[in-house]
């Protein structure tokens, strides 16, 4: 399938590629197994100028958008959907800069994320704020020149690794939704811990840890927009990270895929490959189409927000959806088509249906993108 | 510094086709990549310039699609590059080459350091780089793994040996040919690709090099190919097949009296 | 580089013919004539001209007059390499081929030797059968430079003419070599498996594999003499020892100037293996990606030590850091011969195999039957290496304590 893809963006796929390739397969399984994080990959990608390609030049970037966000995030997801979150969940928590961010604080915090110096994450989950995530407990209190933070983020990808956080938290617990604000955190700010590193069961070269605030003082500066726009903060956030997320998932679908029909080309029962067999061949076709659609959904979404469309919602919850469903599916056939060999940990295709799990889980459950999507439909119906 | 890296693109194939009439390579059609060792040299000429300040110019005899492997060495830090181009120059052995290689960097002026990677997976000969520093009339060190410092127009540096290195210091300007320790190339960044993309090449064909005519190509060769052939395959043997217990004892038998 | 006497200027006066340490001038119809093939560019002679008639040009060597015609141009010469003092044995294997060579073509052998107090080297090379050494024997000498040992190589061959140069195509050999060829614009083949006469021509039919062995080329050099080959260790069958052989030494010494080299060696390092070096090794023992993780090389050593053998690995067993890139066998690796190749969990892609390909016999151990391996091996074993290694090496140690 032709993508139509500029010069630039074929550029920017072929190095993400490369750097998949030759640098993140050959030590693929042993992060997962021993739950590395890949700090030597962050530094090749950075030495590649990806770590900047969706943020603006004049911060340091290469001045690419969610198009290019979206095709990295997949090249490097085909050889290991947990390394390539160091880089994603970077960009999910730098989103919050860019989009809300004062040109003080985008001159503060972009360059260095942009050169790979440093590292982001988004932090809004608590124990009892999931999906329902207006139950904050964290607290941010304005203490003259400063906010003092209480509480505890879980789950946090990429904690204790990253040096810059965008920290959701209420500054009024009686507003609800409405009262809580958007914080700019830095790893070493005294009151700021974390938790111990979380043993999943997938992604797990990517670390995950908690968060815990014990009256930390951050500078008021540190605060993104207003008091009450947190949560806009947050949800326009996952608007522009959703095709990131989906874009893993397709990136793990389709290494998934290509490993599969190498592997049923050589291995032979009955006297013949296995991908000569009908039936099996039924599947390789439906998986195949199903990767391509969710691709194009992806890409469209990127290209939507490229072209500077707000009004993103429905269609990158779609994206983030329909890939999510698709990779599990098809990472648990995948692991079918192997056979006994698709249960064993020394081949590589059951690290893929571990690793695609958790995209129908984190940024939004696909129980809530359903909801989005339908809560839009109905809306837009109404209104005609 | 003035750095010159010379570099090969060379067939990344194990199908080959050869011209019947000519008896060398017919270069089109068959997938091209840089020369493996070249990638080392590119990657220890940036590295350089990184250090020492200065520019890297990366020079290659070869038709025109070799442009293609100039631009992937401005993407990966390189600044200037040089085609080496004419027809004029097709069926060079490693004599013809060495000489309009140095013609050519004679052209394109003064240098501190010449590169090359130790020898190209095609040709396999290792000659071009000593063959270019002979005609040049410069210093060599050949299979560096290692270059400890530069320091008041002098390198010291560590020539691999079959049983370990040896410490060598040469004046500059030398030639040096690198083996794969000296370093890890790096992949190429967007910022190198997207000034690759715009990078002039600068062309020189046969009338822009002082150069000898008759010392040019397959004219110029002293050696001749007169056959090409493919060596009869490697036969496989006996599968031994039953218990890892019984396998092995069959094995050792077959080969007891070649190890005592 | 080269040099010419400005005939205008020259006047005769034979000041340059005393003052050449080469005898490479004489004077002709007064006006002096330099010998090229003497010359050493010196430029002694430069120096004494009062008159400024002789100058350095930037001409290249192709400038260099070349005789037409090659009856001038006899013998078969070998390059015998030394390190640290001993001759080293790809030397005698290139004198047993140079001994056929110079028997079909009905001219002497000689071994070339430079180094310092190497006359006892000097006899071993000539029970090797060669009929003349020609020695060259200086402390400026001792160790291999590339100039020094060029210029005097270069020397040797313009005064003495041998129409075929032999040499090993070991790290010293390829850096020397390649630069003599240029210097009397020879042509040089590098790496041949196979040298043999055509006698009608008197050409040297040099046979070489490219693109990693999967073509072999058959080279001559028509038109320059001497025919310059390199030949790599194990690849010839070393010249017969015969202590009542008989030769002559000739020892040549030169100037200063010649035993110049403007490199300067500063150490020798060696560095001492744990197991055999890869390149000399008998038997080698090798592990691919099958091997899992660098703790199961120690399979793979276990079988090396009880066979008295090296350790290699492919290239994808590397670049997982499982051994370093002085083990890996292949393409872009070390290219080996041993009597032995045990490939224990490697595919046996292209780029290995050129690298082993011509061991004796090849054993390969990996679970996929369908392994590319298999097609080159005089032995396979289709089953789990992690059974057959403990195993054969249980097994071999039993058998080879007897």
């Amino acid at each position: 399938m032709d993508y139509l893809l500029t010069e630039e963006q074929v550029m920017v796929r072929d190095i993400a590629r490369q750097i998949a390739e030759e640098k993140i397969r050959p030590v693929a399984a042993r992060y997962d197994a021993e739950g590395i994080f890949p700090w030597d990959i962050v530094k090749i990608m950075a030495a590649s100028d990806l770590c900047g390609i969706y943020i603006e030049e004049k911060y340091g970037g290469t001045g690419g958008g969610a198009m290019e966000l979206v095709l990295a995030t997949e090249e490097l997801s085909k050889a290991c959907g947990g390394i390539s979150l160091a880089f994603a969940a970077t960009a999910l928590g730098t989103f919050p800069i860019i989009l809300f961010g004062t040109e003080e604080q985008k001159r503060k915090y972009l360059p260095d994320i942009a050169k790979g110096k440093k590292l982001a994450a988004f932090a809004l989950t608590e124990a009892g704020a999931g999906s329902d995530a207006g139950a904050i407990a964290t607290t941010a209190e304005l203490k003259g020149d400063h906010y003092v933070l209480n509480g505890t983020k879980q789950w946090i990808t990429n904690g204790g690794e990253a040096e810059v956080y965008t920290v959701i938290a209420s500054t009024n617990r009686a507003k609800g939704a409405r009262g809580a604000a958007a914080f700019i955190v830095e790893k070493g700010m005294k009151g700021f811990e974390f938790g111990k590193k979380e043993d999943k069961m997938g992604i797990r070269a990517s670390a995950t840890r908690e968060l815990v605030f014990t009256d930390c003082k951050i500078p008021k500066e540190n605060i993104l927009g207003k008091e009450g726009m947190g949560f806009i903060v947050a949800m326009k956030t996952f608007d522009q990270s959703r095709p990131g997320v989906a874009a893993q998932a397709v990136g793990i679908a389709q290494g998934a895929l290509d490993l599969t029909v190498q592997y049923m080309k050589d291995r032979k029962q009955f006297g013949k490959s296995i991908s000569s067999f009908q039936g099996l061949q039924f599947m390789l076709a439906d998986m195949a189409t199903e990767i391509e659609a969710s691709r194009a959904l992806v890409y469209a979404c990127a290209r939507m927000l490229d072209s500077g469309n707000t009004k993103v919602s429905k269609d990158s919850a779609m994206a983030k959806l329909f890939a999510s469903d698709v990779a599990m599916k098809v990472t648990v056939d995948c692991v079918q088509l192997f056979g006994g060999y698709g249960y064993m940990r020394d081949y590589p295709i059951e690290k893929y249906m571990r690793d695609a799990k958790i995209t129908q889980i984190y940024e939004g459950t696909n129980q809530i993108q359903r909801s989005i999507i339908a809560n839009h439909l109905i809306k837009e119906t109404a209104s005609k | 510094m003035n750095i010159i890296v010379c570099i090969k693109q060379v067939p990344d194939t194990t199908n080959v086709r050869i011209d019947p009439e000519t008896n060398t390579l017919v270069r089109s059609g068959v997938q091209s990549i840089v020369n493996p060792f070249d990638m080392y040299a590119i990657e220890e000429g940036v590295r350089l310039k990184e250090k020492f300040g200065g520019a890297v110019t990366i020079v290659t005899m070869g038709p025109p699609q070799a442009e293609e492997a100039l631009r992937e060495a401005i993407s990966l830090g390189a600044d200037e590059a040089v085609l080496i181009s004419d027809r004029a120059f097709a069926g060079s052995d490693t004599w013809a080459t060495s000489y309009t290689l140095s013609r050519a960097i004679q052209k394109i002026g003064k240098f501190d350091i010449i590169i090359c990677g130790k020898q190209a997976i095609d040709g396999d000969t290792a000659q071009v780089g000593p063959g270019i520093a002979a005609f040049l009339d410069i210093p060599q060190i050949t299979f560096v793994k290692k270059i400890e410092d530069i320091k008041d127009s002098f390198m010291r540096a560590e020539r691999m040996t079959e049983e370990g290195y040896d410490i060598v210091e040469s004046p500059l300007p030398c030639l040096i040919t690198v083996v794969k320790e000296i370093n890890e190339p790096r992949l190429p960044s967007l910022k190198g690709k997207l000034r690759a993309k715009k990078a002039e090449i600068r062309k020189l064909e046969a009338k822009d090099l002082d150069a000898d005519p008759d010392s040019l190509g397959l004219k110029g060769s002293p050696t001749k190919v007169v056959k090409i052939f493919t060596p009869s395959p490697r036969k496989g043997g006996q599968i031994l097949e039953g218990e890892a217990k019984d396998v092995c004892e069959k094995l050792v038998e077959l080969l007891k009296t070649e190890i005592l | 580089m080269s040099i010419k006497v400005i005939n205008e200027k020259c006047v005769g006066c034979k000041l340059c013919v005393k003052t050449c340490p080469f005898g490479a001038i004489e004077v002709v119809n007064k006006k002096a004539v330099i010998d090229l093939h003497r010359c050493t560019l010196c430029g002694a002679c430069i120096e004494s001209c009062k008159f400024d008639a002789i100058v350095l040009t930037k001409i290249s060597p192709t400038d260099i007059p070349f005789p037409k015609k090659f009856d001038e141009y006899k013998g078969v010469w070998v390059f015998c390499e030394q390190k640290k003092g001993v001759v080293q044995s790809v030397a005698y294997e290139l004198l047993g081929k140079g001994r056929e060579l110079a028997d079909t073509l009905g001219v002497e052998l000689c071994g070339v030797l430079l180094g310092e107090n190497m006359k006892e080297e000097a006899q071993k090379v000539i029970h090797r059968g060669v009929n003349k050494v020609y020695l060259v024997d200086s402390p400026a000498l001792k160790h291999y430079q590339d100039e020094p040992y060029s210029k005097v190589l270069i020397q040797l061959i313009k005064e003495y003419k041998p129409e075929i140069v032999l040499c090993g195509a070991s790290s010293i050999g390829r850096s020397l070599i390649s630069r003599v060829a240029i210097g009397i614009h020879a042509g040089l083949t590098a790496d041949c498996t196979g040298l043999d006469i055509d006698i009608k021509e008197r050409l040297l039919l040099q046979t070489r594999p490219a693109f990693g062995g999967n073509i072999m080329a058959t080279i001559i050099c028509p038109n320059h003499r001497p025919q310059m080959s390199t030949v790599r260790h194990k690849v010839m069958k070393e010249a017969i020892e015969n202590k009542h052989h008989k030769g002559k030494i000739i020892e040549k010494s030169y100037d200063a100037n010649v035993y110049y080299s403007r490199t300067r060696l500063l150490d020798i390092v060696e560095e001492i293996e744990e197991t055999v070096n890869l390149t000399e090794a008998n038997v080698i023992v090798s592990g691919g990606r099958g091997i899992q993780n660098p703790e199961n090389f120690r399979l793979i050593e276990d079988l090396a030590k009880a066979l008295g053998g090296a350790v290699g690995a492919s290239r994808a067993a590397v670049d997982s850091g499982w051994k370093t890139y002085s083990h890996q066998v292949g393409q872009t690796g070390k290219t080996v011969c041993p009597k032995i190749y045990i490939a224990c969990g490697i595919s046996g892609q292209i780029q290995h195999l050129v690298g082993m390909q011509s061991s004796e016999i090849i054993v390969a151990i990996n679970k996929d039957p369908h392994a590319p391996i298999f097609t080159v091996a005089t032995y396979g074993i289709v089953g789990d290496l992690f059974e057959v290694l403990p195993e054969l090496t249980r097994k071999f140690k039993e058998v080879l304590k007897k």
